[in-house]
């Protein structure tokens, strides 16, 4: 087995200590993957992501990245770990232009601004020519691929998207998950969470279902897709029968 | 008639170079910080003694009543101010953000420094009125019926300049960007790896000089008491509010607001109520635009 990139071993955490959220979580994402974290609303998945992120205070349990613990670390320092991290909501600086909102992802490496960059631009060509734009005045869609630009400019190794289909049409969302597959091609491992689990796990390699603050089930991509229990809890019966 | 907009432009660049630092700090720290006036006050008695010890006078500019001698002083009180303000944040305001005190016990906080920054400046200094310099002030006419003196113009081109130095750093710099970023959305500014300790030391450091700048200014012009900054407060405050409060712009054309109209109830007859009529002008305005001049609806 190679080391994973991110480990999470048996993680309580919560927002008041009296009331743990996460209840024993445990994950591993591999170099080139997309995982995928799955599970009704309230499940805990933004707040899992939030704990790696040191934003949400972990109790018990551990968090490392290709082997070096780093539970608790400082969210600020995260970035410098190359843990890149898009939430779910309130994900660009909106009175900031996009040109500034990209430049805020290069301030741990400046050098490489003007070559990540482009290769931003590449990736998001609809936003060569809104440099200039507040980014709170870009549409859904725009804003998303702003947040997920960002988040790629300090060439992460690890980048976890929280959401990233939230609020935007199905024909929207297939554009920003195969955007994610050509940026998993540029070498990043995805740490995914979703609500729309067929479109996600179609593009993932292995998911994890949460539910109340626990993980429930994982495995490859394709057996949770055939799983009827999965499907019928998560995946919803008309998708199956779509599929079929 | 029009001698009023003179005497208020330069009301309003004094007013604005003081509520710069207090709309940065609400801001960014994200309380109301009512020490802000003490800011100019010691700024403006660190730049007296400055000139005491250079031993020059203020200098003059040809027809300006002051000249590098008080320039200088004005840079070093500059430095000074900031590491007290700085020392303050250290000992109290840090201390506050790491328990996650609520706003209100950091606006208690600085009602606090503020009393106590008054007391000690006159335990120090002593009560009565200090002067910078003894000069004969020159008036000339710019205007048909406007009066102006010569370090009016000085005051207002020096308050010009700061704020073309301020907007460029605030839009051109990193730190200037990263400011504006935590201002915004502090979890989203730590997410990117921006270090918020780094962005609170600046901003404390560019409210403190602008507003030793401010209070210097201010000083020549009239005179040096320990309240003089706390007489500023309300005038900046309503600068902050006018202007809509999560815009630095607009906190200076709130300056430009409130400087007219002080100036205009002065010229009118209303000396003794010029905070009044301000502040009626400010809810008239806030009844028609609750958010301000240029601010955003949150
Ligand atoms: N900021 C917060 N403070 C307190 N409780 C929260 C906060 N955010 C989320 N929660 C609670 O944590 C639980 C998990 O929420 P979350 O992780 O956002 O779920 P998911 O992302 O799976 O929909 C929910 O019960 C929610 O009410
Ligand atoms: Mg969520």
């Amino acid at each position: 087995m190679p080391e994973p990139v991110l480990s999470i071993k048996n993680i309580e955490a919560g927002y008041t200590p009296s009331l743990p959220i996460l209840r024993g979580v445990s994950l591993d994402v591999f170099e080139g993957e997309i995982v995928t974290i799955l599970g009704p609303n309230g499940a805990g998945k933004s707040t899992l992501i939030k704990a790696i992120a040191g934003l949400v205070k972990i109790s018990s349990g551990t968090v490392s990245l290709e082997g070096r613990d780093i539970t608790g670390l400082a969210t600020h320092e995260l970035i410098r770990e190359r843990v890149a991290y898009v939430p779910q909501s309130e994900n660009v600086f909106a009175r900031l232009s996009v040109e500034e909102n990209l430049a805020l992802g290069t301030l741990h490496n400046p050098t490489q601004h003007a070559s990540q960059r482009r290769r931003v631009l590449d990736l998001f060509p609809d936003l060569e020519h809104l440099g200039h734009l507040a980014a709170g005045k870009l549409s859904g869609g725009q804003r998303q691929m702003v947040a997920v630009g960002r988040a790629l400019m300090a060439a992460p190794k690890l980048l976890m998207v929280d959401e990233p289909s939230a609020g935007l049409s199905p024909k929207l969302a297939q554009v920003v998950f195969a955007q994610l597959v050509q940026v998993k091609q540029t070498g990043v491992t995805i740490l995914m969470v979703e609500q729309n689990a067929r479109a996600a796990l179609q593009i993932s390699d292995r998911g994890y279902v949460m539910a109340e603050g626990q993980e429930k089930v994982h495995g490859a991509a394709a057996s949770l897709l055939e799983n009827p229990e999965v499907g019928a809890l998560y995946l919803g019966a008309k998708s199956r029968m779509a599929r079929s | 008639m029009i001698q009023f907009v003179a005497d208020g432009i330069v009301n309003a660049a004094l007013i604005a170079l003081g509520a710069i630092g207090l709309s940065m700090t609400y801001n960014i720290l994200r309380f109301a910080n009512f020490a802000q006036g003490e800011i100019l006050t010691i700024g403006a008695y660190f730049t007296l003694l400055v000139l005491g010890v250079l031993g020059f006078g203020i200098g003059a500019m040809g027809p300006v009543a002051f000249g590098w001698p008080l320039l200088a002083s004005i840079v070093v009180a500059v430095g000074t101010t900031s590491i007290i303000v700085l020392i303050v944040d250290w000992l109290l305001f840090r201390q506050l953000r790491d328990k996650n005190a609520s706003r209100i016990t950091f606006i208690m906080a600085a009602f606090g420094v503020s009393l106590m920054g008054r007391n000690l400046i006159t335990l120090v200094a002593g009560g009565e009125p200090k002067y910078f310099d003894f000069y004969i002030p020159k008036t000339f006419e710019l205007l048909p019926g406007m009066k102006v003196r010569p370090d009016d113009l000085a005051i207002v081109a020096i308050a010009v300049i700061a704020f073309i130095i301020l907007f460029a750093f605030m839009n051109r710099t990193s730190m200037g960007r990263q400011m504006r970023a935590v201002a915004e959305n502090p979890t989203l500014a730590r997410i990117n790896g921006i270090d918020v300790r780094a962005v609170i030391r600046w901003t404390w450091i560019i409210g403190a000089s602008l507003a030793t700048i401010a209070g210097a200014l201010l000083a020549h012009n009239t005179q040096l008491r320990p309240e003089m900054g706390f007489d500023m407060l309300l005038p900046m405050f309503a600068a902050l509010i006018l202007g809509g409060a999560n815009n630095l712009y607009g906190t200076i054309l709130g300056a430009i607001v409130v400087g007219l109209t002080e100036a205009l109830a002065v010229y009118v007859g209303l000396s003794g109520y010029r905070a009044a009529v301000t502040f009626l002008v400010m809810i008239a305005f806030l009844m028609v635009r609750p958010q301000g001049i240029l601010g955003e609806k949150e």
